[in-house]
């Protein structure tokens, strides 16, 4: 041990330079960042709805086939009180189950790639080129193993999103800092602790987008499913949009298809965007602005 | 009667039967594919004592990082021995941090490793992190820490693995003058306080003077060691004394000989 004094003086002046280090950053308050992520979006909003009643107004197409945003709009509201709500319920079941499926059988792909560089040689190629395969082109087989059953349309999201979700999970593992797996072996991570520790934690940013980006592809696996796959008693979107085209509801038709849009925009923020803030957050990777 | 100064340390520290802490036996490693190769390392020979500062010193391309990588077991010799005792820690020159932990939760991550039970964790990695007084900071993460800061967390986490002999890659080579002289400071009393071997890597012949019991010097491609200097100064020193230049000069001479070796080839 050493003297009091020196000691003391010399932890003042670590003291004094870290607290000089650390920036001063006033951030401003929750709502007023709130509302400067929201007024832009608001912005657009507007700024379509009147696109949109501008060519209604133009009289391009009678108001029966192109109805305007003050027909549609009020048609959201109405519908929330009769179908929609068991419709979007059915739906967004769906939706989580395969998303579901989606993320679990992808992982087990992707960590398995990482895994054995046989399998990435074999098949890495292979799930890229799955991706590019439009899911719609799929039904007609699914239909044939599973028949117009929920079971069809879950192969369908599954073989849409899963390749994403393992794009992520590859991607991202590639490109961890060399430093941080050799950090990870020096402080004794091995086997499976050195992937649950150090490999996936590092690689999350990455399989989070592949996420994000399977969310998208499952949306759109899902509602093309649900327009070829019809099953009887049981309301959804799909069945909705296929019920009003066959009426020649465009009122309707139009309604169904903003509420398809919305949701998927929703899960996007508010899900994938807020995980995806924070982890950038936590890890000081910078907004560009 | 003096007493010794506090960091006049134990002359036998940790005398165990064991013998030194290191021992590299005439070492090769080459990069590359056969026939057109970089040797890296050529016949490195080299002992530790327990509980001893050794500094290593060269040029870039002298083996330096090989030789740490090799100590740490991530990497295999092609030829030769390398016998450590004990647990090994690696400090690198950038931080290393996990960047999805705090402060804290590095430490307690290389605790758990380590195999501490889960509710002594929390305890001691305040302890750790009180020692490289970043005491307050433990909820922080490391993008919001200084580069000193870092390095003392980084340096929190290689403790927090109980390592006997801790290995240490350039790892002040990016803090400024001021915030190095205290980190030097800490460093030597950690070490002090401690039966810690700490083997020093760094191109700064004068830091490692003012650090080392033992400073070797190596050449490069293929990378050599070309001599070893004891350091009798006593304890504590600063980068400024006379006696630290002196020797750092006769060093630094002997070094730059042999980089004028390459100008010629």
């Amino acid at each position: 041990m050493q003297p009091a004094d020196i000691v003391g003086r010399r932890n003042q002046a670590l003291a004094g330079l870290d607290a000089l280090e650390l920036p001063i950053a006033p951030r401003p308050g929750r709502l007023r960042r709130a509302w400067l992520g929201a007024w832009p979006q608001l912005a657009a909003v507007g700024l379509v709805l009147v696109a949109w009643q501008v060519v209604v107004a133009s009289g391009w197409r009678p108001p029966w086939v192109l109805p305007g945003p003050a027909a549609v709009l009020p048609r959201i509201v109405q519908e929330l009180g009769d179908d929609l709500p068991a419709a979007v319920a059915t739906t967004l079941g769906r939706a989580a189950i395969g998303f579901a499926l989606a993320v679990a059988i992808g992982s087990l792909l992707g960590l398995a790639i990482v895994r054995w560089r046989l399998l990435r040689t074999a098949v890495a190629s292979l799930i890229t080129g799955l991706q590019t395969m439009p899911s719609i082109a799929w039904f007609p087989f699914a239909i044939l193993l599973f028949g117009l059953s929920e079971g069809a349309i879950l192969f369908v999201i599954v073989l849409g999103a899963a390749p994403s979700v393992a794009n992520g999970l590859i991607h991202g593992v590639d490109h961890i800092p060399r430093i941080q797996l050799r950090a990870g072996r020096v402080l004794g991570a091995r086997g499976l602790g050195f992937y649950r520790f150090i490999v996936l934690p590092a690689a999350l940013p990455s399989f989070l987008a592949g996420m994000k980006q399977a969310w998208a592809f499952a949306w759109r696996s899902l509602m093309a499913g649900e327009l070829l796959v019809i099953i009887a008693e049981r309301p959804s979107l799909g069945v909705m949009l296929q019920f009003q085209r066959e009426m020649s509801d465009a009122t309707g038709l139009l309604a169904t298809m903003i509420v398809v849009l919305a949701i998927g925009i929703a899960v996007d923020q508010l899900v994938f965007g807020s995980i995806e803030r924070r982890i950038r957050a936590n890890r000081g990777l910078v907004e560009v602005d | 009667m003096i007493a010794p100064h506090p960091l006049e340390r134990r002359e036998t520290a940790g005398n165990g039967a064991a013998g030194p802490a290191i021992r590299v036996g005439h070492v090769h490693r080459a990069y590359g594919p056969r026939g057109n190769h970089v040797l890296a390392l050529s016949d490195v020979t080299l002992t530790v004592e327990r509980g001893s500062f050794v500094c290593l010193v060269g040029a870039s391309g002298c083996g330096k990082s090989t030789l740490l990588s090799l100590l740490a077991g991530l990497d295999q010799p092609q030829k030769g021995t390398i016998d450590v005792q004990g647990r090994v820690g690696l400090l690198f020159q950038d931080a290393a941090l996990f960047p999805w932990l705090t402060t804290s939760q590095n430490v307690e991550l290389a605790l758990r490793l380590a195999g501490v039970a889960r509710t002594e964790r929390a305890r001691r990695s305040e302890e750790l992190l009180a020692r490289v007084h970043l005491g307050g900071f433990g909820d922080r993460r490391p993008h919001e820490l200084s580069g000193g800061m870092r390095q003392r967390a980084a340096l929190a986490r290689a403790l927090a693995q109980g390592a006997d002999v801790l290995l240490m890659d350039e790892p002040f080579g990016a803090v400024d003058a001021m915030t190095r002289d205290l980190l030097h400071d800490e460093l030597e009393s950690l070490w002090a306080d401690s039966a810690m071997t700490i083997m020093f890597v760094t191109h700064d012949v004068r830091e490692a003077i003012r650090l080392a019991d033992r400073v070797v010097v190596m050449s490069s491609r293929p990378g050599t060691i070309v001599e070893e200097v004891e350091v009798p100064l006593r304890r504590p020193r600063t980068l400024a004394d006379p006696s630290v230049a002196a020797l750092a000069d006769r060093v630094a001479s002997r070094l730059r000989q042999e980089v004028a070796r390459h100008a010629a080839g």
